[in-house]
């Protein structure tokens, strides 16, 4: 049985609307926004190095994740607005979903270890932890978005097994990898 | 093929409409022949997929419009004759990767596939 012409139209639209969302959410993470983040982690890997106390280490490295996350939110929001698909849809949704809980984790973690004074096990815990949320959130990305978060997990990893170098993997982890996936990012998928 | 209606005369409930028919009754007066190269299901998800991104290498589409390899080789290189996406083949290391663009003419088709869709059902609104 035939549909009436107007209904396949409207089947039509809905059909290209649905799949230029799961695209635009596809590769919504912005690459300029994380060489952003990448660009500012390095200065606050450089003035926590200097940091005279773990009380301003840590200040300073809840400042950079607060100017993260504005920036992570603006240039996802430019991105897609630059590619007129909205913001909030089905995989935005699942990528949020996926992303949220390992860094709530690691906010709840955060305050035992702070509590406890153990400062030195949180860039591990950090690198562990967001590199979980990417791993997770990236299924519903384009693939470089997870290998991102694996190499997360790995230098949180080793500043987990080597505590000394804790400082470098923090830069490593959150300014060179950042630096070098965004710009892939925003080489290969639009911004 | 579809009877002519009569004239001036209403066609049955659930008939099909022939396109031609539609033309010159939407607001513009204006309905574009329809584009039978994106009006297939997969191509036209290839193009839609494509619109909202930039570039998109072959398993990414191939996964983010449910194809198979050859479904997406077949339908991709229909598009590339037509001139609506360029495949890009490279190395890297030695792994071979395609990747996928939409081009300016790829845009314009999907943009007057959108609007000829528009017409057709401002054209039975407007009845």
């Amino acid at each position: 049985m035939h549909q009436p012409l107007h209904v396949k139209a409207e089947d039509n639209l809905r059909f290209i609307r649905e799949t230029m969302e799961r695209a635009g959410s596809f590769t919504a993470v912005s690459g300029w926004g994380e060489m952003g983040i990448g660009a500012t982690a390095l200065v606050a890997a450089w003035l926590s190095s200097v940091a005279a106390s773990p009380d301003r280490w840590l200040a300073l490295w809840l400042g950079e994740a607060a100017i993260a996350v504005a920036i992570a939110m603006a240039t996802t929001t430019w991105k897609v607005r630059d590619h007129r698909v909205p913001l909030v849809s089905g995989p935005a949704r699942k990528f949020a979903l996926s992303f949220v809980p390992p860094m709530i984790a690691g906010a709840l973690l955060t305050i035992v270890l702070v509590t406890r004074g153990e400062h030195a096990l949180l860039p591990a815990v950090w690198m562990l932890l967001y590199g979980a949320a990417v791993v997770s959130a990236g299924t519903f990305s384009v693939r470089i978005v997870p290998v991102m978060g694996a190499c997360f997990m790995i230098c949180g990893a080793i500043a987990l097994v080597v505590p000394d170098i804790r400082n470098v993997m923090m830069a490593v982890a959150f300014g060179g990898l950042h630096l070098v996936f965004g710009a892939a990012i925003a080489r290969r998928h639009g911004g | 093929m579809a009877k002519p209606s009569p004239a001036g005369g209403r066609r049955p409930r659930g008939e099909r409409e022939p396109l031609r028919e539609i033309k010159g009754k939407s607001e513009a007066g204006q309905v574009p022949d329809l584009d039978k190269v994106i009006h297939e299901r997969m191509r036209l998800a290839i193009v839609s997929a494509l619109a909202a991104t930039d570039t998109l290498g072959f398993n990414e589409l191939k996964s983010l419009i449910g194809a198979t390899d050859g479904n997406l080789s077949v339908h991709a290189r229909k598009l590339e004759d037509a001139g609506y996406i360029v495949t890009t083949k490279r190395f890297e290391g030695r792994v071979p990767k395609t990747e996928f663009k939409l081009t300016a003419a790829g845009r314009r088709a999907l943009e007057r596939y959108v609007d000829h869709m528009e017409a057709l059902i401002r054209a039975v609104r407007e009845r």
